[in-house]
């Protein structure tokens, strides 16, 4: 499909009107989505005004910005004013936000189209998009396999060209896990680095939002967009964004790049082989590559399946009932059976789950022994990313450790499901900036993932050396939608 | 670190009550097995000597976010009300508190 970066030029430059494009795009959606359920919802009367006006600005000689006419498929946990936004939930099934997320606002000012809201694991907490309180989503590859999660219908909608680009959230791997099952560039942001402001809360330490596109490029193009300081988010970072755009064709002569043993073994042996062969085409365009042991990683796994439950118990306490969402009434009785009641029809079985660990984890009796101890994990594992830095500019890895896997084959062993996350989740506990990118195909001959992980606030680092392991990525899996 | 007892049928159902979610028996049996796997693989956390280190609750130091007390426009009460589920007089609407009479 065509890349953001050239449809952008295109519509800027009066070559094609941003209408015609987003019609397009509606069009496309509605005869092709039925395979693969990437949308929750459109919002084409939302998206042709916005199209006619980015066509006013081109009109009327001036720039509508760096996305103009680009159509954007948005994750469902995005708050849009007077839009739907359910987060794949029933207890938020009806509810129309009072205001749009920043995020929506950056890309609009920008001169990009929200086109519709994605499916996605309920709350965000799943790994393959099957939690949805509306059906699961396809992987647009293969379309008995799952398109990861919990961002599937953000990257469904870009692996399947219905809009070049897409925003994920990512707590735990949600952006990157699914780029890499289906094929497309998925990228999570420094902590603080976008705002948060109208994204629906998981685990707020760990949720970051961040682009889905293409190509690197692309990718890059529309976080230079989201990226900035937000007075309504305080965990925004108040430091001016570093352009990334610019400096992403720069290569990766004398970079030092440490492949990371503990982000690659015990994942798939064909995984493995894509992985290696990333760090070789790194070190054949200048890099330098050695490997590094960061054992500290093995840790972040059950560290993150005990804090982001306990930050989502708390989260989560505010669907009660009272304000906005479902309300169940079981007649006539206190406002606590009132708020059982509606939390006990409007939340599905893995929220609950999760609801249930957190709350269990900080509980008295085991706080200490749990979440204070998942904390300080998250301290050990920060300071192992120092070490590793202190010798290393990147680390490399796999994104997931296999390719897309069938609809239903983890859905009931939770632990399986989790262990998906392992390889995403060190650079949520630190905060760090990471990126997925298609790395030729498995022995199935559905898409790998590579990942690339750089410090704080090196998201310009990062794209570089993304944009070199996409140059040298093998042609076949994941070049066309099945 | 103290050695935990497992986590049992009792404790699921009095963290149920907790989070104010309601459990058939099945949920807790299912969930009861389901926590404990998840528990169990979190052992190797709970056993290590980290008593050295800091617990992080925050990728970044936390500061205090201070602005003028200026007056700004906020959302619009009506809005706001329209998407609650029982209104009355302006305000959100909610069952008695426990113990109130009705």
């Amino acid at each position: 499909m065509t890349t953001a970066t050239t449809l952008a030029a295109e519509v800027r430059s009066g070559e094609r009107s941003a209408r015609e494009v987003v019609d397009a795009a509606l069009a496309d959606v509605d005869s092709g989505d039925g395979a693969y359920h990437a949308f929750l919802c459109l919002l084409a009367d939302e998206a042709r005004a916005e199209a006619d006006a980015v066509d006013a600005e081109v009109e009327a000689g001036r720039d509508p910005g760096p996305l103009a006419g680009v159509p954007v498929a948005l994750k469902d946990n995005l708050c849009t004013r007077g839009a739907l936004t359910t987060c794949g939930s029933k207890i938020l099934e009806n509810w129309n936000p009072p205001y749009d997320a920043t995020v929506v606002e950056a890309l609009r000012r920008a001169g990009g189209i929200g086109l519709g809201k994605t499916n996605m694991d309920e709350f965000a907490m799943g790994s393959s998009t099957e939690n949805s309180a509306f059906g699961p989503t396809r992987n647009p590859r293969n379309t008995a396999k799952v398109p990861g999660g919990s961002s599937g219908g953000s990257a469904a909608s870009v692996a399947a060209g219905f809009t070049p680009l897409a925003l994920g959230s990512d707590t735990g791997g949600s952006i990157r896990q699914p780029a890499a099952l289906c094929g497309v560039v998925g990228m999570k942001p420094t902590y603080g680095r976008v705002s948060r402001y109208g994204l629906v809360a998981f685990a707020s330490s760990l949720d970051q939002i961040g682009p889905f596109a293409t190509t690197v490029e692309d990718a890059a193009l529309l976080f230079d967009v989201l990226a900035g300081h937000d007075p309504l988010d305080s965990t925004s970072l108040p430091s001016a964004p570093e352009p990334t755009l610019t400096t992403v064709h720069h290569g990766v002569e004398g970079i030092r790049v440490g492949l990371c043993r503990d982000l690659v073994d015990g994942c798939a042996p064909d995984v493995v082989a894509r992985v290696r062969e990333a760090a070789d085409a790194l070190a054949g365009a200048g890099a330098k590559v050695e490997e590094v042991s960061v054992p500290e990683f093995g840790y972040g796994l059950s560290a993150y399946y005990l804090i982001a439950p306990a930050e989502a118990s708390s989260n989560l306490a505010r669907y009660d009932g009272v304000r906005y969402g479902l309300r169940v009434d079981a007649g006539g009785e206190d406002v606590a059976a009132m708020n059982t009641a509606t939390r006990t029809a409007g939340f599905g079985a893995e929220v609950k789950r999760r609801i249930m660990l957190g709350t269990y984890a900080l509980s008295a009796g085991y706080y200490d022994a749990y979440y204070a101890q998942a904390q300080r994990v998250r301290t050990l594992v920060m300071q192992a990313f120092d070490r590793a830095y202190s010798s290393y500019d990147v680390l490399l890895g796999a994104t997931a450790p296999t390719t897309a896997f069938d609809v239903g084959a983890k859905v009931d062993d939770p632990m399986a499901m989790y262990m998906n996350d392992v390889c995403t989740i060190p650079s949520n506990l630190a905060g760090h900036p990471a990126i997925s990118v298609p790395f030729g195909g498995g022995a199935d001959g559905l898409p790998v993932g590579v990942q690339v992980l750089a410090p704080a606030l090196q998201e310009a680092l990062l794209f570089r050396v993304a944009q070199v392991v996409e140059t040298h990525a093998p042609m076949g899996a994941g070049a066309s939608r099945s | 670190m103290t050695d935990r007892a497992e986590l049992s049928r009792e404790d699921v159902v009095h963290v149920a009550r907790l989070a104010r979610l309601d459990l058939s028996d099945e949920e807790v049996e299912l969930f009861t097995a389901q926590l404990r796997t998840v528990l169990d693989h979190a052992a190797d956390v709970a056993s290590l000597d980290l008593s050295h280190l800091a617990p992080s609750s925050h990728p970044i130091a936390l500061r205090n976010v201070l602005r003028a007390d200026e007056p700004r426009p906020s959302l619009d009460r009506d809005e706001v009300l329209a998407a609650a589920p029982s209104v009355e007089d302006h305000r959100f609407r909610v069952p008695r508190i426990g113990g109130e009479a009705p």
